[in-house]
């Protein structure tokens, strides 16, 4: 198979264009933000964007005007309050109008679903007595044909591209994911395009040698991104801890459009890549992230010659 | 009789909340206080408790305080993490989920929940965050305990959005429209101690924390509030809850 390996500013050049739908996925964990920086580093403009939790990253992201409309299912700075930057936007129209499109977790998870299988809906047990169904007309129900029970349906979603960040793939982009699943299978497989961001590349015999924990094969993945350190502030298991200190500051710099404004200037549009993102955060903060060691027991595969 | 501790109203809230989980297996949880509760149960009235966390980590024996639901201390240790697909399908909609633990910034005598809106969806007051996975969690938990603080302004005559059922407007209404789950059975909030058990569903106080009163309560609910017929006063954290509470959030940051 090919090798697929691109630069991040070679695959969103080539892969995401205005006016697309994009998806970021990683539930609080494996948050790609160097692809998210990027993105507004390259200025796309008119994106609808979509993730279950739009975390800081589309905060950010909205706040610098990317986005047109957001799809989401739950607008929080986990553990910490509100998005500020999505609510200004939602609630002012600052620095843009946003459009919004809400579902629940499982509709979300339900649309990839539906998507990733190419369905033309998902069925779920959700919404009943909620006032969900009369702001988002695409939540709709349908009867059962064997019992005649009223049930939830959600339309697929097949985001233009999605992008994930896991700990290591194969060049050609057989991506090893272990920790936080979320719905990362399900977004890259409803997606026309996929972009794999990696810690690290390995050789195929390394993802040869665990097949079980490989979530997303090769054939769906257009290109591989090696940015270490890709998802901070965010985490990924076994490499480095979430940055708790920044998502606690994000709410504080966030509350002003100006302020982050400015702290985009800084660390997104006055850097050239993630290497120098990384560079002005210091490598005694990286260091200060890595957690201690606990290793899975080795599993067995067994040879049969 | 020993000298009772002191303790505060987050302290009260959560000895009452880990009490109530006596006899779940499984408890859907939340940061914040509500996860010192569920750990607290762990080691006290719970032992075998199963956390499982809306991230997708199922028996989790957290070694930190997590500041989010997707911090990685919940992964390492685990008994099994799990996408979300299979979280809602196969654990949730399965019915597992014994116990849910929810919240919102608003709610009605009937436990529904808005988590959504302040004001009009179109052009909202204060924009929340949202359901998240609660809708569906309020439909299939088998039970549901709110935890959240009374004031005149989160117990409301009239919720502006209904994000996540409760018992709707009351009595059978949940069974009539085929939800799973049983739906609100305690509110666990810094004065009292609340459920559903009559007939219409509707809100009552059954336990008055120490030194609160029925009037403390009533100037804090925008609607008139039923009494039990029986109404006790919740026993205070005990010198062990206190010690084990210190033990699991050390830096007081949900306490």
């Amino acid at each position: 198979m090919a090798d697929k390996r691109l630069t991040m500013q070679e695959a969103i050049a080539r892969y995401v264009q205005d006016g697309m739908s994009v998806a970021i996925e990683g539930f609080t964990a494996f948050i790609c933000f160097a692809a998210g920086h990027e993105i507004i580093r390259q200025r796309r403009r008119d994106l609808t964007l979509i993730r279950m939790t739009p975390d800081l990253i589309y905060d950010m992201m909205i706040a610098a005007g990317v986005a047109r409309r957001l799809v989401f299912s739950y607008l929080g700075n986990p553990g910490v309050g509100p998005l500020h930057c999505i609510r200004r936007a939602v609630e002012k129209g600052i620095p843009a109008p946003l459009e919004i499109e809400e579902y629940s977790h499982y509709g979300m998870v339900g649309r990839y679903m539906a998507g990733a299988m190419r369905m033309p809906f998902f069925p779920l047990r959700s919404y009943v007595g909620s006032d969900m169904p009369s702001v988002n007309p695409d939540i709709r129900w349908v009867v059962s044909p064997y019992d005649g029970e009223q049930i939830a349906v959600v339309p697929p979603i097949r985001p233009d591209v999605t992008i994930i960040h896991a700990q290591r793939a194969s060049p050609e982009g057989d991506t090893h994911l272990w920790g936080l699943l979320g719905c990362q299978k399900e977004a890259a497989f409803a997606a026309e395009r996929v972009i794999v961001v990696v810690e690290e590349i390995v050789d195929e015999g390394v993802i040869r040698s665990d097949p079980n924990r490989t979530l997303i094969p090769g054939l769906i993945v257009d290109a591989v991104v090696h940015e270490p350190f890709g998802a901070h502030p965010s985490y990924v298991q076994g490499y480095y801890d979430r940055d708790n200190e920044f998502y606690l500051a994000w709410d504080q710099t966030s509350r002003d459009q100006t302020q982050t404004e400015a702290w985009l200037d800084e660390w997104v549009y006055g850097v050239a890549n993630r290497g120098e993102y990384l560079k002005k955060i210091g490598e005694e903060k990286l260091a200060r992230l890595k957690p201690g060691t606990a290793p899975a027991s080795p599993v067995e595969y067994g040879r049969y010659a | 009789m020993s000298e009772t501790p002191q303790f505060t109203d987050s302290e009260m809230m959560i000895v009452a909340a880990a009490r109530a989980l006596k006899g779940a297996r499984t408890v859907f949880v939340g940061v914040g206080l509500p996860n010192v509760a569920c750990n607290l149960a762990r080691t006290t009235v719970a032992p075998d408790l199963i956390l499982i966390y809306e991230s997708g980590v199922y028996g989790a024996q957290p070694e930190r305080l997590p500041l989010s639901i997707g911090d990685p201390t919940l992964v390492t240790g685990a008994t099994s993490v799990i996408s979300m697909a299979d979280l809602f399908g196969l654990y949730l909609q399965r019915g597992l989920v014994d116990v849910a633990l929810l919240g919102g910034a608003q709610i009605d005598r009937y436990g529904n929940l808005n988590t959504t809106v302040i004001g009009s969806y179109a052009q909202p007051k204060v924009r929340l965050p949202g359901s998240g996975g609660a809708c569906e969690i309020a439909i299939n938990a088998q039970r549901i305990y709110m935890i959240m603080r009374l004031s005149p302004r989160s117990f409301v005559q009239q919720i502006d959005f209904l994000t996540s059922p409760g018992h709707l407007s009351g009595g059978d209404k949940r069974r009539e429209l085929g939800m799973p789950g049983k739906g609100p059975e305690l509110v666990i909030s810094d004065k009292a101690i609340l459920n559903f058990d009559n007939p219409q569903r509707e809100m009552q106080i059954i336990s008055l924390h120490p030194g609160v009163t029925v009037d403390d309560v009533r100037a804090n609910v925008g609607w008139d509030i039923r009494l039990a017929e029986r109404m006790e006063e919740t026993p205070p954290p005990s010198a062990e809850e206190m010690r084990l509470m210190v033990e699991l959030d050390p830096q007081k940051m949900y306490r």
